[in-house]
């Protein structure tokens, strides 16, 4: 993003009261400079104060103002994507000591508690990087375009209220819509593969977040009249029938939407649907 | 040269929700859109909004409330300042914007009879706030996002996201003078190219980056409205800037605790005893200042934010009241069960646990206020449409007849450019002199679908003149310049940390600073001046700026470090908007006038650039307000006139 201003140390209201504990922390990230070329690491030494609230943004933040590395040597600044910085638009997702997840609910004072720590910074490996941290997840908003993955109102105008809805109801959808389009559930999910050519991405696995979105969508009165269509995808090439029941999108998902649960409930439509189909021929 | 094909097009600049709900209607009505972003559009920064949107409904208006007092809430939330028929137009389509939320899947909470639940909310004594979990924001961008998908497959949308809008393309001269496209690049390939377009909506948010850590998305620089601004849009009410009283600090940020923790119950307190020590469980009931509820009985802990932050500024500023002497004071919400915390605020909860690393439904949150919105933004303009006062939705509003704004009048939150438009948080309509919790939602989707109507008559009226017949040097000519001030800052490309006089991030950092300082939560000359006085120094350390990355393809020291000279020229337009005026109004509270003064600042103020001296020259307007005439802005603390009933506020969060 265009902005990596370092503020914290402005930050008069979350310094610790206790007298702050000075310590280092190491990262090493890997750089690359652009699609196709090659990927190499670079360390970084960043100065943390215990319990000022310093998260891997506020350190990358620090890098870019100063893009020296550990053994002295000037490089150009780490470029990576963020947004909210409150976990909730799904941008800053990254590798961070091998594991998928937003960097900026990733507190150092938890990661990497002692002076000396060292915390790696990876991009997703499942998206095609731009640079750097920065990967191009555009194959994520492309499967919402497969899964039929919306309303399908009338019009803008007033017509009244929507469907009545059970409380019930409310709280399952609900769940399955604060999916961000992280990506997480996609970077641990053995099914899911790097595909490069876009022309192939409809060939391809769809993977749990959109299965999810499948299973919101099929939820809401006006939009299961489409149910049939976003099950039809889930049945084609890249449906539901790729997943591997490794279960790991549901380990790693940081809006603990129960996928595999969603993606259980899909499963059994599409195997209704294809019973039915067999039967009625429709 | 894109889209010379003839064919009608109209650019989006934004894709949170005012822009998303603008493509939408835009699209409804046959026309084709671009839409431009930093950032992919389901990423904007309108997720970030938690508390809810709000509306009259039937269950408020069987208690005695209508769209009427929404606006009125909404005029004296905003002490006035507001022109008034946007007001009214947007406070009654209220209801109706519920609906079509309601209809394209929003998921909000719902009673157990299936009906749409709600909240009570800062600035009502009625609960009139609609709410989906504890991210509504993100739940309303969703929808939009998902209908624009639609929009999108069939042929009707396209994005262009990672791509940053340079400058607005203008031609003509004086009332010929109109907005024929932009320039735009693409942050990936850096490459420059020119839109041509009938008509361009901005539709981009805030500004807090210009403030160093605020609660807004790291693309919230204010950069798009800046170059508006320069390009000859005029600016209104800058120095109006909503600081949110309970936001959680952090070394990147400052996160919001949303307004609704109060609304469900959340209390403000400190110790009595300053400096005390003690774990906040240990404190008992009657050590502990509840100093919302002990100054304001009627309102609570649910004064309007200006005053909340004010307040909390005052205990741990001047009363040095703070916890442990720090800038915090608790928001409590211990005393409600986890069951109903998690069912309501449990997005919200999760936030805090989080970042802070504290359970806040064992622990009072520490919390302290931060800059969250701007009321001020791109001057913009409507048809005033005299009406009789609706017997429902005006009951009881005294007046004989009620102004709002003429439905599809091609002028409809125009900007002082013809053919430019400004929606959202990014025009400086609806919320005067302070934003009411809830109404921002509302304002942005409002805008979006009650405008997008107006500029599809623009688009019509125009269909002599289209963009494609426009001459190719306004376009060539803005590419070049455009490339030339990115060459020129390129070629300053020095790796290493550089010097910190002419480090982008440490300019960038020192406005931050100077601005947080001086121009938020309490202003007075002796701030402002040395303020704008540092801006010029920033300013022409800027023109001195050093880059550490020459690279021309993904350059984000580049982007970050034009964009700061952008967000300095808005810096300079909100604080010496600050210095004349010399009154206390909403968000904007002097300490050396503590009074409102109407006599003088009952005016819109207006920034309008002047590329000779490259700053701002700043005149007002009158504002209007033919319907309520302009009153004492107390919230009960002494003897507020406001009809209320009192057992609304006695049950808040009690549900």
């Amino acid at each position: 993003m265009t902005t990596t201003q370092d503020q914290s140390s402005t930050n008069s209201g979350a310094a610790s009261s206790e007298a702050a504990e000075k310590r280092t922390v190491r990262f090493r990230i890997q750089r690359c400079l652009g699609p196709n070329k090659p990927a190499h690491w670079e360390a970084f030494d960043v100065p943390i104060l215990a319990g000022e609230g310093a998260n891997v943004i506020s350190c990358l933040q620090y890098i870019a103002r100063r893009p020296i590395t550990a053994d002295g040597k000037e490089t150009d600044p780490v470029v990576w994507d963020s947004g909210c910085l409150e976990e909730v638009c799904g941008a800053c997702t990254m590798i961070v000591n091998g594991q998928v997840r937003q960097s900026c609910s990733c507190l150092i004072d938890n990661e990497a508690p002692n002076d000396g720590d060292v915390i790696s910074l990876q991009p997703m490996s499942k998206f095609p990087v731009v640079r750097d941290l920065w990967v191009d997840r555009q194959r994520m908003f492309h499967n919402l375009k497969r899964a039929h993955a919306w309303t399908p109102i009338d019009g803008l105008h007033d017509r009244g209220a929507g469907p009545q809805e059970t409380a019930k109801n409310q709280e399952t959808r609900y769940i399955f819509s604060t999916c961000m389009t992280c990506g997480c559930c996609l970077e641990a999910c053995p099914q899911f593969l790097l595909v490069d050519e876009p022309a192939k991405w409809d060939e391809s696995f769809v993977g749990a977040n959109t299965i999810g979105q499948v299973r919101l969508f099929n939820l809401h009165p006006t939009a299961k009249e489409e149910a049939g269509e976003r099950l039809e995808v889930l049945m084609g090439p890249g449906g539901v029938s790729d997943c591997g029941n490794a279960q790991n999108c549901v380990k790693v998902c940081p809006k603990e939407i129960p996928l595999t649960e969603g993606i259980a409930a899909m499963g059994r439509a599409t195997t209704v649907k294809a019973v039915k189909q067999f039967f009625t021929g429709e | 040269m894109a889209n010379r094909s003839g064919e009608q097009r109209v650019i989006v600049i934004g894709g949170g929700l005012a822009g998303l709900s603008a493509t939408a209607r835009l699209v409804e009505q046959g026309l084709k859109v671009d839409l431009f972003s930093l950032v992919p559009v389901k990423r904007s920064h309108s997720v970030c909004a938690q508390g809810g949107i709000n509306a009259c409904n039937e269950i408020a208006r069987q208690q005695g409330f209508s769209e009427w007092m929404h606006m009125d809430e909404t005029l004296y939330g905003g002490d006035f300042l507001a022109d008034q028929p946007p007001v009214y137009e947007m406070t009654h389509w209220a209801p109706k914007i519920i609906d079509l939320l309601d209809r394209m899947g929003v998921p909000f909470n719902r009673t157990s009879e299936g009906y749409r639940d709600l909240r009570l909310f800062g600035g009502s004594l009625f609960r009139r706030t609609h709410f989906s979990g504890a991210t509504t924001g993100q739940q309303l961008l969703y929808a939009l996002d998902e209908q624009v998908r639609r929009a999108e497959v069939d042929g009707n949308v396209t994005k262009y996201e990672f791509w940053e809008m340079l400058w607005p393309a203008l031609e003509g001269e004086g009332d010929g003078r109109r907005c024929v496209g932009i320039v735009a690049q693409d942050m990936r390939t850096m490459q420059i190219r020119a839109f041509p377009a009938e008509a361009v909506v901005i539709a981009t948010g805030g500004c807090g980056l210009i403030f160093g850590r605020s609660t807004n998305s790291v693309m919230c620089n204010g950069a798009a409205a800046a170059r508006c601004y320069k390009a000859g849009a005029w600016y209104a009410n800058g120095e109006f800037i909503q600081v949110h009283p309970t936001a959680i600090p952090g070394a990147d940020k400052c996160r919001l605790m949303s307004e609704s923790a109060r609304g469900e119950g959340g209390r403000l307190w400190v110790p009595r005893q300053p400096g005390d020590t003690r774990d906040p469980r240990q404190i008992p009931e009657g050590e502990r200042l509840y100093f919302l509820e002990e100054k304001y009985p009627k309102y609570g802990n649910l004064v309007p934010r200006d005053i909340a932050s004010r307040e909390i500024f005052d205990i741990c500023v001047n009363q040095n009241m703070g916890i442990g002497g720090e800038r915090m004071v608790y928001l409590d919400l211990t005393h409600k069960s986890r069951e109903e915390l998690d069912r309501k605020l449990k997005g919200i909860l999760e936030i805090y646990e989080k970042f802070a690393g504290q359970d806040p439904r064992e622990v009072p949150m520490k919390i302290f206020p931060a800059v969250h919105y701007s009321m001020g933004g791109l001057w913009t303009t409507y048809t005033r449409e005299v009406r009789e006062p609706d017997p429902i939705m005006d009951r009881d509003c005294g007046v004989d007849e009620v102004v709002g704004m003429k439905l599809g009048a091609p002028n409809t939150m125009m900007t002082n450019i013809a053919g430019l438009f400004a929606l959202g948080e990014v025009s400086f309509a609806y919320h005067g002199a302070t934003r009411l919790g809830a109404n921002a939602l509302l304002s942005c989707i409002f805008d979006g679908l009650f405008a997008g109507i107006g500029i599809k008559n623009y688009v019509a009226e125009n269909t002599d003149r289209p963009a494609h017949s426009v001459n190719n040097t306004v376009f060539d000519d803005l590419i070049k310049r455009e490339e030339q001030k990115m060459q020129r800052l390129i070629k300053t490309a020095q790796k290493g940390a550089g010097n910190p006089e002419t480090n982008p991030y440490q300019i960038g950092r020192e406005m931050g600073r100077e601005m947080e300082g001086a121009a938020t939560v309490v202003k007075f000359a002796g701030g402002l001046n040395p303020a704008l006085e540092k801006i010029r120094e920033l300013r022409e350390r800027w023109s001195r700026v050093q880059l550490t990355d020459s690279g021309m393809w993904t350059n984000q020291n580049l982007s970050y470090t034009r964009a700061l000279g952008d967000m300095l020229a808005l810096a300079e337009v909100i604080v010496l908007g600050g210095v004349k005026r010399e009154e206390s109004r909403g968000s904007h509270y002097r300490t050396d006038f503590l009074k409102r003064d109407d006599a003088r600042f009952l005016k819109t103020t207006v920034a309008e650039y002047e590329p000779e001296t490259c700053s701002a020259n700043i005149f007002y307007r009158e504002v209007d307000a033919p319907m309520v005439k302009p009153r004492e802005r107390s919230y009960g603390k002494s003897g507020d006139a406001k009809p209320a009933p009192e057992k609304e506020k006695q049950t808040a969060g009690a549900t």
